[in-house]
């Protein structure tokens, strides 16, 4: 038997109704109901961060979240940072300081990082490194990263 | 990495979580997930019905009575983190929170989680035990109160029965002027510590120890009071000497081994950071009582 | 020609998909009616199959196939998987077949594969396949398998020795009975991984209409693995297609062709649907290639004024299982040894070891890390023995630049001789050594000894072959709308190969690098390949780039003159418009040019000239491109607990003309990064009977941000004579002298307390056990 719910979730400030199997997880909820496959599965098991979102604000391992779980709640994925068109000053500034090569812990980086510079608008590098050590890089030593995120925080500021 | 199937069940009232706990077979609470969700995508864990304490009202609390701060078995670690009751009152237990996985994994992670999972490597688990935590445990049947030595049964091993949950911790508030140490090795930050150890004190005016405990986890399957030294040490000076004779005590711990960890290093480790942490509350609690 | 785009640190065209959540990896493909896969693997190192039964997980609701060794196609149950670099001394070679026949021989191997509706019933079907396996005796290490009487990694083999091969210049035997002082060392490194962040994966699509068969896979290089499918699969060659998209890190393993493959490919025939199968985390510490695990028993030959006068040893190489590379990891290994100094007498025997452990192949740096690491730590051995400073020992024996091209006097795994086509080694390391005041740090260490801190510098040299050939092939095609696009069987895994390889065509039509588009992975768009690992793209496909793109430039010009009444030579092609020059209002676009290259009525091509604005190069290197680097670094150790922290780290580097620094950079300090990982972190455990240990991110430690240090770079540029850009490969320079850099910083921090280092990762416990040791030895 399987068991099944239906759930409304709202994503990226949309709200979509499905009935899934309860043992799915949110983030195979979103990549593969709502076709957001911008969030990625890099471990499943909750330490390498790629499949990082934003619940009801908060950055979380959306591989360690039954989609169930996210039912009634306000979900944040890469997909909504945009906004028409244009880049966040986060994304913008990975892109200058070249913070990603492959990009497939991209999304999940973007996300953490989103809600820290939110809570910490004047981050030392150390305070950047010790956020960002909830979410693996292979492939950029993390350096390019650390920098985006320092000169957003600056550019926050006016800087 | 998928969990295998189950019933999902999300009570609304500690009386429904109770009455399911009561009546399924082959059921699992899951707080924040943090531990249980990697278990079941492995699928080490394939638990017929899982119930949902998130769904469940007013287990998410933090309340000071007197000289005991009550949280509600579902706070989030990233809450107490913030608590400006536990930065007063408890600063060494926002500090062990700043250790606990990452900030993606407390937004989740709950205090009961941690302290019902039992890793003896915990953070949380340490500051239960530093803290002398007594635990409510809630069945249909009622509540019963257990100490954490009782708490605490072996490796990932707690005293919960099935047809309970944890519902509530209460932890001993130290007098203002203490002062706190708390020192973790591990791997890399975030990492489940190898070894950690609390160490709580005050001194009388004469500035030799009034109060102390210590507290070590990680080196065996549950964490360590070093009881009979806390008494012993009860006005002895705060001193490298005695903090010497403290870390040989912790280095007497029988200590387990694994592939990665070697019950010697742990071991060592055991005598480093009691060294550490006990001085570094000693030094704290100098600074109050010069203060 | 002018160079607006080459040599500029330009954004990269592939950032904007991957930062809105746009990129397309293998696992975002949805196919209609597509179905899912998971594996049987097997639970135990080394076993024979009694039986399979797939009943019960056939009972399964939403299950459509289990299939095993003996429902593969005929060809699958003939074959075992190619062995794509055969050599004269790989003289065990073995392979698996697609799905295991009758023995396993690691814990991960294929047994089955359960194809359901979704991945989720895929796995619950897999724990229902009851596999009967009697286990077999297992070879857990590569020096057990070499003792006598010793059990056979696989059952019926000889021996467990896959190849054995000498590398060998000058007389050693001469040189040892010479020397005025030998040393030895007993050097371990212990087996780590790629670990990309996304898994490896792959759809097969085989159309029952078309009689074809699409294959999207995460790889590093769509024509080698078209070349085993056309192996193992009776096809046609215009049957067959792979495609590869996105791809989240590859790191080498990727550049291997799997079992899984043909399996997802044998499924999709079989059930008549798409198939995907995307490996889980779990899956990849198990059944994805690895590597470093190698033991070298070395000498060293010195005479009184420390200069070498040779090295000679064995290296002892943990092959794994099988041999899908042969012996071109350890042969990597041997060749790289000498490094960026004089070595009159080499001589190394490597022996690769079968074990019972998935196979070791390319990882980023592809042996050549643990060969600096045996270099490096036998120069330091030369410095303490001599009371020398490590960096003058290194500058008694640097090849000079005027010494440029210097032949090794060994043979690379392309059977060519090693010969350093450029580069100025004791000013590379000079630059490094000036970076951090490396006069100074004796200073720094009594100061910080003085208050119980201890320092430490290491330096790690190295020389890499780059620039691997024998090809790679670009088109460069502008089309009938004006575009211009390149296509290359290069396959990029994060290097910005869509940037780079626009750089270089770009420059040739004075366009930017927005008005080119590179196309990467598929086999439909150029007839050949070779893919994107050794760090050879910018030299291969680069050139190729180059020599294309030049090539149509020419063409665009050709036929502008002739519509334009000019000589050819008078013709310039800036922002898409071929004009001429000193008369800017007679121009034609690139879009016409294009057009009128197909023959149009009043306009005909001149004789000879073949039609399109196309050209297809293939640039084919004489020989490998040699980078060269010196990495510094500097790190505390407190020794009560052991944790190293890495204080400055400091890398000079030189890989000839530099297309895109930024891009370079980026390769550089993710290398090092890597090499962080080696050096203190990355540990593959396995337990006695081969059974890995280490399966979660949990227990096998990649570096996070707060473990790597900020990287400084100082880039030197001593132009590649080799090939027309003067470029050489980035992609593993920083990784390669790091490991050997971070490790001798550790043991000069615990010089003092006369611990000696000979092996990485090195442990917080290592250390604290290495200064126990001491001790120990110094109390006796």
């Amino acid at each position: 038997m399987t068991d099944t719910r239906t759930l409304s979730i709202t994503v990226n400030g949309t709200q979509y109704t499905r009935e899934i199997e309860t043992r799915r997880t949110l983030a195979d909820f979103l990549r593969l109901d709502l076709k957001l496959t911008g969030t990625h599965l890099g471990c499943e098991h909750g330490v390498c961060g790629a499949c990082t979102v934003r619940v009801e604000g908060q950055a979380v391992r959306s591989c360690l979240m039954l989609a169930v779980q996210a039912n009634g709640k306000s979900v944040a994925t890469v997909e909504g940072l945009a906004r028409d068109g244009n880049l966040s000053p986060l994304q913008n500034q990975f892109w200058e300081h070249h913070g990603l090569q492959c990009g497939f812990c991209t999304p999940g980086v973007l996300m953490t990082m989103e809600e820290f510079l939110e809570e910490n608008p004047n981050p030392t590098e150390a305070d950047v490194r010790d956020a960002l050590s909830g979410n693996i890089c292979r492939c950029t030593g993390y350096q390019s990263i650390v920098d985006a995120v320092l000169a957003t925080a600056a550019q926050a500021r006016g800087e | 990495m998928k969990p295998s199937p189950f019933t999902y069940h999300a009570p609304a009232t500690p009386a429904e979580l109770a009455d399911l706990l009561g009546t399924l077979e082959d059921a699992r609470v899951i707080a924040g997930g943090q531990s249980l969700m990697p278990m079941m995508n492995f699928r080490f864990v394939q638990p017929a019905h899982l119930i949902d304490l998130n769904t469940v009202q007013g287990l998410d609390y933090v309340e000071r009575r007197g000289d005991v701060l009550e949280i509600g078995a579902a706070t989030r670690q990233r809450f107490l983190q913030r608590s400006g009751e536990i930065a007063q009152s408890m600063p060494i237990l926002q500090e062990a929170l700043s250790h606990v996985g990452h900030r993606q994994t407390r937004a989740r992670g709950t205090i009961g989680g941690s302290l019902c999972h039992f890793d003896p490597s915990a953070e949380l688990v340490n500051m239960a035990a530093l803290h002398d935590a007594t635990l409510t445990l809630t069945s249909a049947a009622g509540d019963r109160e257990v100490s954490f030595a009782e708490f605490g049964v072996g490796y990932l091993t707690t005293s919960v029965q099935p047809e309970e949950f944890l519902s509530a911790v209460r932890l001993a508030v130290w007098p203002r002027h203490h002062g706190h140490g708390f020192e973790e090795f591990a791997f890399r930050h975030g990492d489940f510590a190898i070894c950690a150890v609390s160490c709580l004190m005050t001194l009388d005016p004469g500035g030799t120890i009034e109060r102390l405990a210590i507290a070590v986890s990680g080196v065996t399957e549950t964490p360590v009071r070093l009881t009979q030294w806390e008494a012993d040490l009860r006005g002895a000076r705060p001193d490298a000497e005695t903090a010497a004779a403290l870390a040989s005590a912790a280095a007497g711990i029988e200590a387990m081994s694994d592939a990665y960890v070697s019950a010697a290093y742990r071991t060592h480790l055991a005598r480093v950071l009691t060294r550490r942490a006990f001085l570094k509350a000693a030094e704290r609690a100098k600074e109050k009582a010069s203060a | 020609m002018e160079m607006r785009s080459f040599g500029q640190s330009i954004k990269r065209k592939e950032d904007p998909a991957f930062l809105t959540g746009k990129g397309r990896y293998v696992d975002d493909i949805e196919l209609p009616n597509m179905a899912h896969a998971a594996f049987v693997r097997s639970p135990l190192a080394h076993a024979r199959i009694k039986s399979i039964d797939t009943s019960f997980a056939r009972q399964i609701k939403g299950v459509i196939d289990v299939i095993t060794y003996h429902e593969l196609p005929e060809s699958l149950r003939q074959r075992r998987l190619p062995l794509v670099v055969p050599v004269e001394s790989l003289t065990n070679p073995r392979l698996p077949f697609t799905l295991a026949r009758d023995e396993v021989c690691y814990v991960g191997e294929p047994i089955a594969i359960v194809v359901a509706e979704n991945r989720y019933i895929a796995e619950d079907a897999v724990a229902q396949v009851m596999v009967d396996l009697e286990p077999l005796d297992v070879i857990a290490d590569c020096r057990d398998g070499l003792k006598k009487g010793a059990p056979l990694a696989h059952v019926g083999a000889s021996s467990n020795v896959a190849a054995t091969m000498h590398s060998v210049s000058g007389d050693t035997d001469a040189a040892f009975a010479k020397a005025a002082h030998v040393f030895k060392e007993n050097i371990y490194l212990h087996r780590g991984g790629a670990f990309f962040m996304e898994c490896r994966g792959a759809i097969a699509h085989y159309d029952t209409f078309q009689d074809n068969l699409l294959v999207y896979v995460s790889s590093q290089g769509v024509h080698r693995l078209k070349r085993s499918f056309l192996e193992l699969f009776d096809m046609q060659d215009s049957k067959l297609r792979i495609v590869t998209p996105d791809v989240g890190g590859g790191f080498g393993p990727k550049g291997s062709y799997y079992v899984e493959y043909g399996a997802v490919a044998a499924a999709s025939m079989r059930v008549g649907r798409p198939v995907k199968w995307i490996e889980d985390r779990r899956e990849n510490f198990v059944a994805t290639h690895q590597e470093r695990d190698q033991y070298w028993d070395v000498e060293i030959a010195v005479d009184d004024d420390a200069k070498i006068l040779g090295v000679r040893g064995t290296l002892t190489h943990d092959n794994g299982a099988y041999t899908p590379w042969g012996i071109v990891l350890p042969w990597i290994s041997v060749a790289t040894v000498p490094g960026p100094y004089v070595i009159p007498a080499y001589n190394m025997t490597l022996v690769s070891v079968l074990t019972n452990k998935v196979p070791t192949t390319p990882v980023r740096g592809a042996g050549r890390p643990q060969a600096v690491f045996v270099m490096e730590r036998l120069m330091d051995r030369v410095a303490r023995e001599f009371d020398l400073d490590p960096a003058e020992v290194r500058r008694r024996n640097f090849i000079k630049p005027e010494q440029m091209p210097y032949n090794v006097g060994v043979i690379f795994r392309d059977g060519r001789p090693v010969v350093y086509d450029s580069g100025d080694y004791p000013a590379c390391q000079q630059t490094a050594l000036d970076a951090v005041d490396y006069e100074a740090f004796e200073t720094r260490r009594k100061a910080a000894l003085a208050e119980g801190r201890y320092i430490g510098i290491g330096i790690g040299n190295a020389v890499e072959a780059t620039g691997l050939g024998p090809y790679e092939g670009v088109t460069v095609r502008i089309g009938t709308n004006g575009n211009i696009t390149a296509y290359t069987g290069a396959t990029p895994q994060g290097q910005a190969h869509k940037t780079t390889l626009a750089q270089v065509v770009a420059d040739h039509f004075g366009v930017s690098i927005d008005d080119v588009t590179i196309e990467t992975g598929d086999t439909s768009t150029i007839s050949f390949g070779i893919g994107t690992f050794a760090s050879r793209t910018a030299v291969n496909a680069g050139s190729s780039a180059h020599m294309a793109a030049k090539a149509v430039s020419i063409k665009v010009r050709e036929i502008a003159a002739q519509l334009l009444e000019v000589e050819p030579d008078d013709i310039e092609l800036r922002d898409g418009l071929a004009r001429v020059k000193g008369a800017s209002n007679r121009s034609k676009t690139l879009r016409e040019l294009a057009v009128y290259s197909l023959g149009k009525p009043g306009f005909s091509l001149a004789e000879g000239m073949a039609p399109g604005l196309e050209n297809t190069a293939y640039f084919t290197p004489s020989q490998s491109s040699y980078a060269n680097g010196t990495c510094l670094a500097e790190v505390e150790v407190d020794i009560e607990t052991g944790r190293v922290r890495i204080t400055r780290l400091v890398m000079s580097h030189d890989c000839g003309r530099v297309i895109n620094p930024m891009v370079v950079n980026g390769q550089v300090i993710g290398g090092v990064a890597h090499g962080v990982g080696n050096a203190l972190f990355e540990r593959m455990v396995h337990d006695d009977q081969a059974q890995p240990l280490s399966t979660n991110f949990g227990e096998y430690l990649l570096p996070l941000a707060a473990d790597v240090p900020r990287v400084e770079i100082h880039h030197q540029e001593t132009p590649s004579p080799y090939n027309p850009l003067g470029v050489k490969g980035a992609g593993e320079g920083g990784t390669i002298p790091t490991i050997a850099a971070i490790v001798n910083a550790v043991a000069d921090a615990l010089r003092p307390l006369g611990v000696h280092i000979a092996e990485a990762p090195l442990s917080p416990q290592r250390i604290i056990e290495l200064i126990e040791e001491a001790k120990a030895r110094s109390a006796a």
